[in-house]
């Protein structure tokens, strides 16, 4: 059974939906209200609180650590200043991706890791000889993320950091009223957002001081069910759905490298040996064979469809996760990909998907036809392959 | 010396903005002259207060089409909307009133304190609005056709139609029917029972219009706030983000990303006219700027009589453009507040007051309001709606503070006194406003931190909104469609060559929709007018 994060005490009394899940162990709001839709739109208009402790995160010293990373990691860490955070993932000597997180420096030889997955047990076959200290502190620390327009200007109230002049992908220490704690300008909603770290002893007086900061600013507890909408529309991957970690993997058909998921701009390739290293070497050189993509699906095709049934367009409501067929142009049988996760785009007023697909048909433009199940019948309707990055408002990375 | 524009529009309001940046986009060489400080014409917004953002005069984006919303990449030049949950009407004898929110099983529960039956009726009437709601769709989308031609693509448009409604089936015709015909009041006592529940429901039916409740017709303009729960299912009703000027900004920059230019205060006297023929447009300073095609973004009224002339226009035309009923029935007023005005202390929190808040606590309530009206004064208990942003979009005001938008029905253009009597009318018009509310909300006076009255001569007078009428025109059936502004130019024509029209004097009329910027701008394109 899943158990409570130290916010519990917090979240479960705005959790009027009594809507939980199970996320790596932990009960996580789905959804705080039956009517979800005002949780997404915080993360656009105003700002969504979301409990993210769940994320399994490692403290990692010494004074080889930044070289033990960079080991690890397909990005070259040696180049993360002090205080830098960066996104990045980790891979197999298949150069297939286990895992994606965030890494982040908070002292000369302090480095702090985010992970979807357990990673302990795979970090420490690595550290052999070197001076390197892992030390899983997944249960004794906790986080929030607290994203939206008006995020900084809560932070602001509630703690003595600088935050008008830190960048996108920093971090710094924070007073507030009797504690102490991180911030990351860093998130999964594309959006102006800050991530927040703290013992767990800390918990509850730093969700309290967020809270009263917020009361101005139309904060808003957000679920896992808000945050996906976001995510997709940022064009971020996640863990489990729009792949699969390798270690997971029991067929190879079921791995991806990071430049089939779109993260080659994450691997730094020429440089001191690092896992999976001469296997992305030749990737890089050979091609690869998948892509990762954002689709957007013809909505005028789709409402024509319904028009024959002489129904309103209709399509579930919030983010869908699961596998659907996309098609050629032209011959319509021949699979080319599918797509892993989805939703409609409240802002963008598109029906967008994120999909794996076959390289030849990745370039941005390629027209191609999408699975849709249409009052009980399978249909296709036109959609066109782009970036997976629907939404990025100039807000994300400004500083004041 | 002046160049020559592809186009020039006449009026930076969002349907002109709309149809500039559709221009552009199709290559045009487009210039918008707006005559104020600032663009978006009613869908504007001002610091009228320092550090408080007023939406002047629209306050909420409803229809507006997604579509345009896809096809000008408006959300990548700030395009914003922030979706409204709920919809609160109090009652003033303490009672914790009436919200309506999207969760359907909470709405049906605060309805069954009124009346058991009609908390479980109001489902079934969603859904057969909903219906009809398709139908009108059908229609917005497309100009109007033409009854009177027997064009075949004029045909096949009324074909098209005409089958939407074939497919309608017998029991939702006659509804249709009754909808064409009926009061809003009328309408609304075949299916209900509650006076809390019909009051605001009847009321959005004579919004724009000089009519009240029990006047008939009024049921098809119900109809229009249904379209918007249509797209409702992705949420259509909302803020825009930094208040309705929001909504014309984006449009304002997709049009300059696509090329065109954009003057504001450039008032234009009239349109350059030469054998009958629009060659461009003559300012109040007497520059004349040439270009290819004029489109008027102005009301029928202000763009046949003041742009074009009456010595242009056939009599038979001009008679016809002064029947045009413009009306103006409606005045706004907007509150600075320094606290938040609660509606219902008995209730918990504030989430009750993030959508809109109706004062009309019944249908008596709205007639009484109108007969006032009818004879010439403003409504001493109007019916106001009334919106507070700022609890959701904190950027509107400062931290802790709040604007109020207040729209009001009745304040009527022609008052006893004369329009022009309106201005010393204006403190007295305000103070019945604040008056209504108080009663709801007893400290307001003490919150108020500065108040902006917007009366229907203001809307002509500033805006540029004939008689003050918000819709640029009464939406009412005798002319919509075919019918708007006249018979025979309903489709952004005029009787000028080159010279177009595209604001919501024209079909299909008022609101943030867009359409008649879109629609117009596909037609001067589909026509090859450029």
């Amino acid at each position: 059974m899943p158990i409570q994060t130290p916010f519990h005490p917090r979240t479960s009394e705005h959790n009027k939906a009594l809507d939980w899940k199970d996320w790596a162990g932990y009960f996580a709001a789905n959804s705080y209200n039956v009517v979800s839709d005002f949780e997404y739109y915080a993360f656009r208009h105003s700002a969504g609180l979301v409990d993210i402790t769940p994320l399994f995160k490692y403290k990692i010293t010494g004074k080889d650590a930044m070289m033990f990373l960079s080991r690890i990691i397909v990005k070259d860490i040696s180049k993360l200043k002090l205080n830098q955070a960066t996104y990045c993932c980790w891979c197999d000597d298949r150069g297939m991706v286990i895992d994606d997180g965030t890494v982040m420096r908070f002292g000369e030889n302090e480095y702090f890791l985010t992970a979807a997955d357990p990673s302990y047990s795979w970090f420490s076959r690595f550290i052999k000889k070197l001076d390197v200290h892992i030390e899983d502190i997944t249960d004794s620390f906790c986080g929030l993320a607290l994203q939206g327009p008006t995020s900084r200007d809560i932070l602001k109230n509630m703690c003595d950091a600088d935050l008008d002049s830190m960048k996108f992908f920093w971090t710094t220490d924070a007073n507030s009223e009797g504690f102490k704690f991180k911030i990351s300008r860093t998130g999964y909603t594309g959006d102006l957002g800050y991530e927040l770290w703290v013992k767990n002893e800390d918990a509850l007086n730093l969700f309290d001081a967020i809270w009263k900061a917020g009361q101005d600013y139309n904060i808003r507890m957000a679920g896992i069910a808000a945050l996906d909408i976001a995510r997709l529309e940022a064009g971020l991957i996640m863990n489990g759905v729009d792949y699969h970690g390798s270690l997971h993997a029991l067929i190879p058909e079921q791995m991806s490298s990071p430049y089939e998921l779109g993260l080659g701009w994450t691997v730094n390739l020429d440089r001191k040996p690092f896992m999976g290293q001469r296997a992305l070497k030749k990737e890089k050189k050979n091609g690869s064979r998948w892509a990762t993509v954002g689709i957007d699906i013809n909505w005028p095709d789709l409402e024509k469809l319904y028009k024959k049934h002489g129904l309103p367009p209709h399509i579930q409501a919030g983010a869908w996760r699961h596998s659907v067929p996309i098609y050629h142009k032209q011959q319509k049988s021949k699979q080319i990909g599918y797509a892993t996760s989805g939703t409609w785009s409240p802002i963008l007023k598109k029906n967008i998907a994120l999909a794996t697909i076959e390289i030849d048909y990745a370039k941005s433009g390629t027209e191609v036809n999408f699975e849709v199940m249409v009052e009980h019948h399978r249909e296709l309707v036109r959609a066109i392959v782009g970036k997976p990055q629907f939404f990025n408002p100039k807000r994300k990375r400004a500083i004041l | 010396m002046s160049k020559k524009y592809d186009a020039i529009i006449i009026g930076g309001g969002h349907n002109g903005l709309i149809n500039a940046a559709y221009l552009a986009k199709a290559g045009k060489k487009v210039l918008v002259l707006e005559k104020r400080y600032v663009l978006g014409g009613a869908a504007v917004s001002e610091e009228i207060h320092p550090g408080f953002t007023f939406s002047v005069c629209s306050y909420v984006v409803s229809l507006f089409r997604p579509h345009i919303i896809r096809e000008l990449s408006l959300v990548k030049h700030g395009y914003d909307i922030i979706p409204m949950d709920a919809s609160y009407q109090p009652l003033p004898d303490g009672d914790i009133g009436l919200c309506k929110w999207g969760d359907a099983a909470k709405t049906r529960r605060e309805i069954a304190r009124f009346s058991k039956k009609d908390s479980e009726v109001y489902g079934e009437f969603n859904k057969v609005m909903t219906h009809m709601a398709k139908l009108a769709k059908e229609v917005i989308d497309h100009p109007a056709p033409d009854v009177a031609s027997i064009n075949p693509k004029e045909l096949s448009s009324l074909l098209r139609m005409g089958k939407v409604f074939k497919n309608l089936g017998s029991e939702l015709l006659q509804m249709n029917t009754k909808l064409l015909t009926m009061s809003s009041a009328d309408f609304l006592d075949l299916w209900f029972e509650s006076e809390i529940l019909k009051g605001p429901l009847a009321v959005s039916g004579i919004i724009g219009t000089f009519l009240g409740v029990r006047s008939p017709g009024t049921a098809y303009v119900l109809l229009h706030h249904y379209m918007g729960e249509l797209d409702g299912a992705f949420r259509s009703w909302g803020f825009s983000k930094g208040g309705t000027g929001g909504v014309s900004n984006a449009c304002a920059d997709a049009a300059r990303s696509f090329g065109a230019e954009i003057r504001t205060n450039v008032s234009v006297s009239n349109v350059k006219i030469v054998n009958g023929k629009a060659m461009g447009v003559i300012l109040a300073n007497g520059d004349e700027i040439d270009s290819k095609i004029v489109v008027s973004n102005l009301d029928p009224n202000r763009t046949y009589l003041k742009m074009i002339g009456e010595d242009n226009l056939s009599s038979d035309i001009t008679k016809e453009i002064k029947r045009f009923k413009m009306r103006g029935s409606s005045g706004k007023v907007n509150f600075a507040l320094n606290g938040v005005p609660n509606f219902c202390r008995k209730r918990k929190g504030l989430e009750y007051m993030k959508g809109d808040i109706a004062i009309v606590p019944n249908v008596d309530y709205a007639e009484k309001a109108y007969d006032q009206a009818k004879y010439g004064e403003f409504s001493e208990r109007p019916f106001i709606n009334i919106v507070v942003p700022s609890l959701i979009d904190p950027t509107l005001a400062p931290p802790g503070k709040h604007v109020m938008s207040c729209f009001v029905q009745y304040a009527p253009f022609y008052i006893k006194e004369g329009p022009e009597y309106w201005p010393k009318l204006s403190d007295k018009f305000g103070d019945a406003v604040q008056e209504t509310i108080k009663e709801y909300v007893p400290d307001i006076d003490s919150l108020v931190e500065h108040r902006q009255v917007v009366t229907p001569w203001d809307m002509q007078q500033t805006f540029g909104l004939t008689e003050g009428n918000i819709f640029q025109g009464e939406l009412t059936l005798e002319q919509l469609l075919f019918q708007r502004p006249i018979s025979g130019y309903a489709k952004y024509k005029t009787p000028i060559r080159n010279l177009w029209m595209s604001g919501s004097g024209t079909h299909p009329g008022g609101g943030i929709m867009g359409s008649g910027g879109e629609l117009s701008a596909k037609s001067i394109l589909k026509e090859k007018a450029i």
